[in-house]
C-alpha cells in the first residue's frame, strides 16, 4: 500500500468529490489563490475554477451559514475554517442553524455540510490559535463529528462524511498534516461510530483521538517496556461514540486512561469516563484516569506548551498508577 | 420618507388580484387576531410575536414574487408564512404544538417551515438567517435555476454582525437575494433611533454598493410594486437588492410585553394609517369593491381561520416516543 500524508490523503479526497459531483463546491478563507492556510486544497482553483473553489471574505459566520443555505438549496458544499479558534465566530451558525434545521423543521430540512477546521497545538502559536475544542461540538446533538487520527483515517472518513446528510464537524489536527500512513488507492470509506483499536493489550485501555492517539501510542511503548500492555483505542468519531468499543476493551483491560488536548474540566474525557462508569462500573479496577490539557489559555514559550499538554510520561504514569 | 422613484402604477394588476392583496392582509390580521385569543386561552404557549399592522409589507411582497422563489423569514413571520399559501390550518396547529403542524410540533411559532413551499424557515436568532439566505441564492445561482431568495428581517437585524458579513458576501458575489427589512422602529422595547448611529436602514445597504430604498410599507400597492422592480433586478444577475419597508406592529413585542417603552399616541397615530382599512377604502372609491364585497370577504376570512382553529384543536399532539425523530436525518 502506498504511503502518503495525512494532508494528500484529504487533498485526494477532496479531488474525487469535485470530480464525481459537480454540486461540490470549496468556501473558505484563502483556499483557493492562497492554497489554503495548510496547503490542503492547493492546486484546487487552478483546476477547478473560481465558480467552485470559492474564496471568501474573513466572514465565518457567512461563510458557515452560506453552506447551510447552498445545502438547503441542493449543493453538496464542504467550507473550511481555518482553525477550530476562529470557529467559534461561527458557533451561531453551526450550532442554532445547521444542528438544529433537521429537528425544528420537523424533519423537512436537511444540511449536508462537511465543515472542515485544524485544531490542536505544538508550534507555538499561544492562546489564540491553539485550542482543541471538539468536545463542545461533539456537545450538541444534531452534529457529527470525525476526529481522524491516520491518512487511512482522514480518507475515510472524509468520504464518509460528503456521503452523509447531516451536519459533519471535520477536525484535522495541525500536527498530524505531514505524518505520514498507509492508504488504499481503491475508493473505500470508514463508517461513523467504530472506533479502531490501534493497538492490543490486555492490562490498561489508552482512550484518545485525533492528535492524542499519538501520545497514546508513544504511552503504550513506554508501558511495554515496564512489561505492560497497553491497549490503544483510536475513537475516530466524537459523535456518533463507539460506546461498544470502549466498553469492550475495558471489560478486557479493566484500567482506562482518557486522553485529551483539550482543557479537563467539563470536558469530553470527563464524558467518556462517566459512559464507562454507567456501562463497565464492575469491571473496573480503579476509577478511570483523564490525561488532558492543563486548565490554562495555551501559553507561547515552548516549556510551557509543553507542560501545558498531555505527555506521553503522563499517560504512562497514570496507566501505572491504575497498575 | 424616501419617496420611491416611480410612482406605483400597478397596471398590471387586474380586479381579482387587487381583491387577493385585500383577502390575503385580513386573512392575516384575522389569523392573529385568533392566535392571540387561543394564546391567552391558554392553546398556544411560548412566545407568540404577532404581525398585526404590517399587513401591506407580507401580502405586497410575497405576491411580487414566484411561487418558487425561496422565503426565509425571522420569528415574526405568520404573515409571510400565509401570504406564501402555507395552509393556515398547519400553521395553527403548528402554534398549538400538535403533530400535525407545518414543523410537526418541533418549531412552534418562530420556526414555521414548508419546504414544498419553498419557505425555508422562520428562524429567531436575530439576524442568523441571513447568512443562509445567501447560501441559498448561491445554489440557485450554480443551479441556474432562475429562481430568488426573499429575506424577511426587522430593524434590530442591522446591528448584528451577520448582517453585515451577509450582505458583504451577497453583494461581492452577486448573489440573487432580496433583503427585506420590516423596519417597525422597535426591536422589543428599543427605539432604533435610541442604539443606531444610521436610523435610515436602506443607508447601510447602499454602503455595500447593494441598490436600496425605502418603501411606505403600510401601502399595499407601495409595496407589490417596489418588490416586483427589485425582483426583476435580482433575478436578472445584477446582484442583491435592498429594501426598507416603513411599517409598525399595533400590538406588543410578544404577547408578554407591557409596552411600557411607547406611547398610546405613536400608536394611535400609526393605526390611522391601518393598511387594511387605507387599502379597502382605495378600492372602494376606485370602485373596485362595493360595502357587500368587503362583508363577504370578512366572512370567507372568519371562515378560514374558524376551520384553521378548529383543525389544530382536534390535531394529535406529538407522542413523546417521537421525542428523537429528526435530530438526524436518516442516512440517504
Ligand atoms: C441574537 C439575538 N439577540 C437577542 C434576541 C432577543 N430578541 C428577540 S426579538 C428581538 C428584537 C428584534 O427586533 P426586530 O429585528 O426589529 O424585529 P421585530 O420584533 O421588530 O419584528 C430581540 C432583541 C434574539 N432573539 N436573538
Ligand atoms: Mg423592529
Amino acid at each position: 500500500m502506498p504511503e502518503i500524508t495525512f494532508r494528500e490523503a484529504l487533498r485526494q479526497t477532496l479531488r474525487e468529490e469535485l470530480l464525481a459531483d459537480e454540486r461540490v463546491i470549496l468556501m473558505g478563507e484563502d483556499i483557493g489563490a492562497y492554497g489554503g492556510s495548510y496547503a490542503v486544497t492547493k492546486g484546487f482553483l487552478e483546476d477547478f475554477g473560481p465558480d467552485r473553489i470559492r474564496d471568501t471574505p474573513i466572514s465565518e459566520s457567512v461563510i458557515v451559514g452560506c453552506g447551510i443555505g447552498a445545502a438547503m438549496g441542493g449543493l453538496r458544499p464542504m467550507v473550511e475554517l481555518m482553525t477550530i479558534n476562529f470557529s467559534l465566530l461561527a458557533f451561531d451558525q453551526i450550532v442554532n442553524n445547521a444542528a438544529k434545521l433537521c429537528y425544528m423543521s420537523g424533519g423537512q430540512i436537511h444540511v449536508p455540510l462537511v465543515i472542515r477546521m485544524a485544531s490542536g497545538a505544538g508550534s507555538q502559536l499561544s492562546s489564540q490559535h491553539s485550542h482543541s475544542l471538539e468536545g463542545w461540538y461533539a456537545h450538541i446533538p444534531g452534529l457529527k463529528v470525525a476526529v481522524p487520527y491516520t491518512p487511512y483515517d482522514a480518507r475515510g472518513l472524509l468520504k464518509t462524511a460528503f456521503r452523509d446528510p447531516n451536519p459533519v464537524i471535520f477536525i484535522e489536527h495541525t500536527a498530524l498534516y505531514s505524518r505520514k500512513g498507509e492508504v488504499p488507492e481503491g475508493d473505500y470509506s470508514i463508517p461513523f461510530g467504530q472506533a479502531e483499536v490501534c493497538r492490543e493489550g490486555k492490562d490498561v485501555t489508552l482512550i484518545g483521538y485525533s492528535g492524542s492517539v499519538y501520545q497514546a501510542n508513544g504511552a503504550a511503548d513506554l508501558l511495554a517496556e515496564q512489561g505492560h500492555q497497553a491497549e490503544v483505542l483510536n475513537l475516530r468519531t466524537l459523535r456518533p461514540l463507539d460506546v461498544e468499543a470502549i466498553v469492550a476493551s475495558v471489560r478486557k483491560t479493566h484500567r482506562a486512561v482518557v486522553v485529551e488536548d483539550d482543557w479537563k474540566f467539563g470536558g469530553f474525557a470527563g464524558e467518556i469516563a462517566a459512559i464507562i462508569m454507567e456501562q463497565a462500573f464492575d469491571e473496573l479496577d480503579g476509577p478511570v484516569a483523564r490525561v488532558c490539557g492543563a486548565d490554562v489559555p495555551m501559553p507561547y514559550a515552548k516549556e510551557l506548551e509543553q507542560a501545558a499538554l498531555p505527555s506521553e510520561r503522563q499517560i504512562a504514569d497514570a496507566a501505572l498508577a491504575l497498575m | 420618507m424616501t419617496q420611491l422613484a416611480e410612482k406605483p402604477t400597478v397596471k398590471d394588476l387586474d380586479k381579482g388580484q387587487l381583491i387577493d392583496l385585500l383577502r390575503q392582509m385580513m386573512l392575516i390580521r384575522r389569523f392573529e387576531e385568533k392566535a392571540a385569543e387561543m394564546y391567552a386561552r391558554q392553546r398556544i404557549a411560548g412566545f407568540l410575536h404577532l404581525y398585526i399592522g404590517e399587513e401591506a409589507v407580507a401580502a405586497g411582497a410575497i405576491a411580487a414574487i414566484n411561487h418558487d422563489d425561496y422565503i426565509i423569514s425571522h420569528y415574526r413571520e405568520h404573515g409571510h408564512a400565509l401570504a406564501r399559501g402555507v395552509d393556515p390550518g398547519r400553521v395553527m396547529a403548528e402554534l398549538f404544538g400538535r403533530e400535525t403542524g407545518v414543523s410537526g410540533g418541533r418549531g412552534g411559532s418562530m420556526h414555521l417551515f414548508d419546504v414544498e413551499r419553498f419557505f425555508m424557515g422562520g428562524y429567531a436568532i436575530v439576524a442568523g438567517h441571513l447568512p443562509i439566505a445567501c447560501g441559498l441564492a448561491l445554489a440557485n445561482q450554480r443551479l441556474g435555476n432562475g429562481r430568488i431568495v426573499l429575506c424577511i428581517f426587522g430593524d434590530g437585524a442591522v446591528n448584528e454582525g451577520e448582517f453585515h458579513e451577509a450582505l458583504n458576501l451577497a453583494a461581492v458575489w452577486k448573489l440573487p437575494v432580496l433583503f427585506l427589512c420590516e423596519n417597525n422602529f422597535y426591536g422589543m422595547g428599543t427605539d432604533i433611533r435610541r442604539v443606531s448611529s444610521v436610523i435610515e436602514v436602506y443607508k447601510r445597504a447602499r454602503a455595500y454598493a447593494i441598490p436600496a430604498e425605502q418603501v411606505n410599507g403600510m401601502n399595499v400597492l407601495e409595496m407589490y410594486e417596489a418588490t416586483q422592480r427589485a425582483a426583476r433586478r435580482v433575478r436578472s444577475g445584477q446582484g442583491p437588492v435592498f429594501l426598507e419597508a416603513i411599517t409598525f406592529r399595533f400590538r406588543g413585542h410578544s404577547m408578554a410585553d407591557p409596552e411600557s417603552y411607547r406611547r398610546k399616541e405613536e400608536v394611535q397615530e400609526w393605526r390611522e394609517l391601518d393598511p387594511i382599512v387605507t387599502f379597502r377604502q382605495k378600492l372602494e372609491q376606485d370602485g373596485v369593491i362595493d360595502e357587500a364585497t368587503f362583508q363577504a370577504l370578512q366572512a370567507e376570512v372568519e371562515e378560514v381561520v374558524n376551520e384553521a382553529t378548529r383543525f389544530a384543536e382536534e390535531s394529535p399532539k406529538p407522542p413523546p416516543e417521537a421525542l428523537y425523530r429528526h435530530v438526524y436525518e436518516e442516512e440517504s
